[in-house]
């Protein structure tokens, strides 16, 4: 007899639930990579996934493992709070743009400066999915959205925020990557950069960050396919994909030879 | 019971919750209640073996959440503020209570609104008895009135916040805060159980199923049944956890009511009261909310005088506790400013 060899199946820490995501969302393929890596690093009985307000507020209900959901903005916060009282876990944050990049500019900024040893994922599709397609502060300039029915404008609302980029210069911050989920090689390279991400939280490095641009046909009032294109042709331009940032071979970011002996006058 | 000091509110605050085991202070400074965070930062540094974390946060929105998180871990972890910041952290304060976090707050209140001063005033009395953030819940709130009393509820707060998971307010003012009067600390809290050991405590599913915390309504008949389930909640604390002090109740015909370091006053009102031949008792709540209704049963027909560093806010509850309010009198100062014992006394003459 021969042996039979699994090549393929789903993963074990999901649970039976089906996604309230719409059609052509990229939310659904971030949560499987995420899913795939907790089986492969066995990552599940040591695990807290925190997730955020927005279309993946609901995520609790696909994986069986200890989660919890923060409020808009506030995941870092709550994971620092988790991790520093119990740094053996690992300490998964998952945020959207909006809830990272407005609501939680303040949070996500100071967990980098203060280089909190948890991972985060930054799911960016540039806009607000869950409240119903109003502009995000990574919404492009000239993309329409319901608060910005004619087009974002730079003299109402400013620039679009790169917060892969803007981690990067973060001395507290490990690695920095953009990835995309639009295409089967893009998600592979995804799935790399979050196992990565993953890996140095677990050698208790620093912050890592991982800018995921994903799709929000229902949000951009286009058709799934063409949503596909939308961010090869409009979105990475603006947002680069590649390593922003990767210091990950030295020893920690935080080495307290280097703290400064500073007595005060 | 541990060893007698003379130590300034704040800072035997601060040493009361460490011994309760709370390692963990996720602070912002603000006048009054920045002793409580330096007390911490100095110690993580001066006691390492007690493995004591202090964290500065960015804000309180910020500091209120890492007590989330660190609650939600199954440790013990507080914070001190004063009414700006405790404004900011409303938003957790309703998050914490719904998703049944043992949070443990201490409000240094100082007068508002907005910014204000910096003095001793009760004004943050409807803000942490009413919830103070959005929907419908309720905080556990405990105001003290010494020092010693400050430092024991502290080490309860942690236990009450526990039994019933849902945030505990222990509502400190300026005046607290600074005093400096001798206390015997209370001692190290011991057998504290393990965070694995306490209930719903995200410490990875290792060898049981998943914890999950979150208050996302999913759909009305959900929503409505996990509101249900909070109420039932809050009518346990209210049913156990009533708090309060009365002072020669027997015959009295005017009855003080207040709360929090401005009792103090008037307890000294009624024994200069009492010096003249009047006959004042008084009623001291501990415990605000629940607000302790069952104290003011039987008294029809004495007159009520209550007394606050604010505009009239617990006066409410007070009316609402008695068969006539119109047996109820106010005395409020605003802004920092507290009466003397003899300014109360001229308030009790005019109802002789």
């Amino acid at each position: 007899m021969r042996a039979v060899k699994t090549i393929y199946q789903r993963p074990v820490v999901f649970t039976d639930e089906i996604t309230t995501y719409c059609g052509g969302c990229g939310h659904g393929i971030i949560n499987k990579i995420i899913a795939e890596l907790i089986d492969e690093m066995e990552l599940r009985d040591k695990g807290v996934i925190c997730w955020p307000i927005g279309c993946s507020c609901l995520s609790d209900l696909y994986y069986k493992m200890d989660q919890i959901m923060c409020l808009h903005g506030r995941a870092p916060a709550v994971a620092t709070g988790m991790k520093r009282a119990n740094p053996k876990e690992f300490v998964l944050v998952y945020q959207g743009d909006g809830d990272m990049v407005s609501e939680g500019m303040a949070e996500i900024m100071h967990a980098a400066i203060r280089s909190e040893k948890f991972s985060i994922i930054f799911v960016n599709n540039a806009i607000y999915g869950m409240t119903g397609g109003q502009m995000a502060p990574t919404t492009l300039l000239g993309q329409h959205a319901s608060t910005a029915p004619y087009g974002r404008r730079i003299d109402s609302s400013g620039y679009p925020v790169q917060m892969a980029e803007l981690m990067a210069t973060m001395p507290g911050v490990i690695y920095s990557e953009r990835v995309a989920v639009n295409s089967p090689q893009r998600i592979l390279q995804a799935k790399k950069a979050i196992k990565k991400a993953f890996q140095l939280q677990l050698e208790g490095k620093g912050l890592s960050f991982v800018e995921v641009l994903s799709m929000c046909p229902t949000g951009w009032s286009t058709a799934p396919v063409k949503a596909l294109d939308w961010v090869d042709q409009k979105m990475i331009p603006i947002y680069p994909l590649g390593v922003k940032k990767d210091v990950s071979e030295g020893e920690t970011v935080q080495n307290e030879e280097q703290e400064l002996e500073v007595r005060s006058l | 019971m541990g060893e007698r000091v003379f130590m300034q509110g704040n800072e035997a605050m601060a040493e009361s919750a460490i011994r309760a085991g709370c390692k963990l202070f996720f602070g912002y400074p603000i006048t009054p209640s920045s002793e409580v965070p330096e007390y911490y930062a100095k110690v993580m540094r001066e006691r390492p073996e007690e493995n004591i974390m202090f964290i500065q946060g960015e804000t309180e929105t910020s500091v209120f959440n890492m007590i989330a998180g660190a609650v939600a871990a199954g440790h013990r972890a507080m914070t001190a503020t004063s009414g700006p910041g405790f404004s900011l952290g409303q938003e957790a304060m309703s998050y914490m209570s719904a998703a049944s976090l043992p949070a443990v707050i201490v409000e240094v209140m100082r007068p508002g609104p907005a910014d204000g001063e910096i003095l001793a005033a009760q004004g943050d009395y409807f803000q942490a008895t009413r919830g103070g953030g959005h929907g419908d819940y309720n905080n556990l709130v405990l105001a003290p009135y010494s020092v010693q009393e400050l430092c024991e509820l502290m080490q309860e707060s942690f236990d009450l916040a526990e039994k019933y998971h849902n945030p505990v307010v222990l509502l400190s003012d300026a005046m607290l805060a600074k005093l400096r009067e001798s206390v015997e600390l209370p001692g190290y809290v011991e057998n504290e159980p393990k965070p694995e050991e306490k209930w719903r405590t995200l410490t990875g599913a290792d060898g049981r199923d998943p914890h999950i915390i979150t208050t996302c309504g999913r759909g009305a008949i959900q929503w409505e049944r996990f509101n249900l389930d909070l109420q039932e909640k809050f009518r346990k604390i209210a049913e156990n956890e009533v708090r309060y002090e009365t002072y020669n109740l027997e015959d009295a015909d005017i009855v003080l009511v207040a709360f929090g370091c401005f009792s103090r006053v008037c307890i000294s009102a009624m024994k200069m009261a009492r010096e003249e031949g009047m006959k004042v008792g008084m009623i001291r709540p501990i415990s605000l909310w629940p607000f302790p209704e069952e104290a003011f049963r039987g008294l029809d027909g004495k007159k009520f005088l209550v007394c606050e560093l604010n505009a009239g806010q617990m006066v409410q509850d007070v009316k609402l506790s008695v068969d006539n309010k119109n047996d109820v009198t106010f005395y409020g100062r605003l802004g920092g400013q507290v009466p003397t014992p003899k300014e109360i006394l001229g308030e009790i003459r005019k109802l002789r």
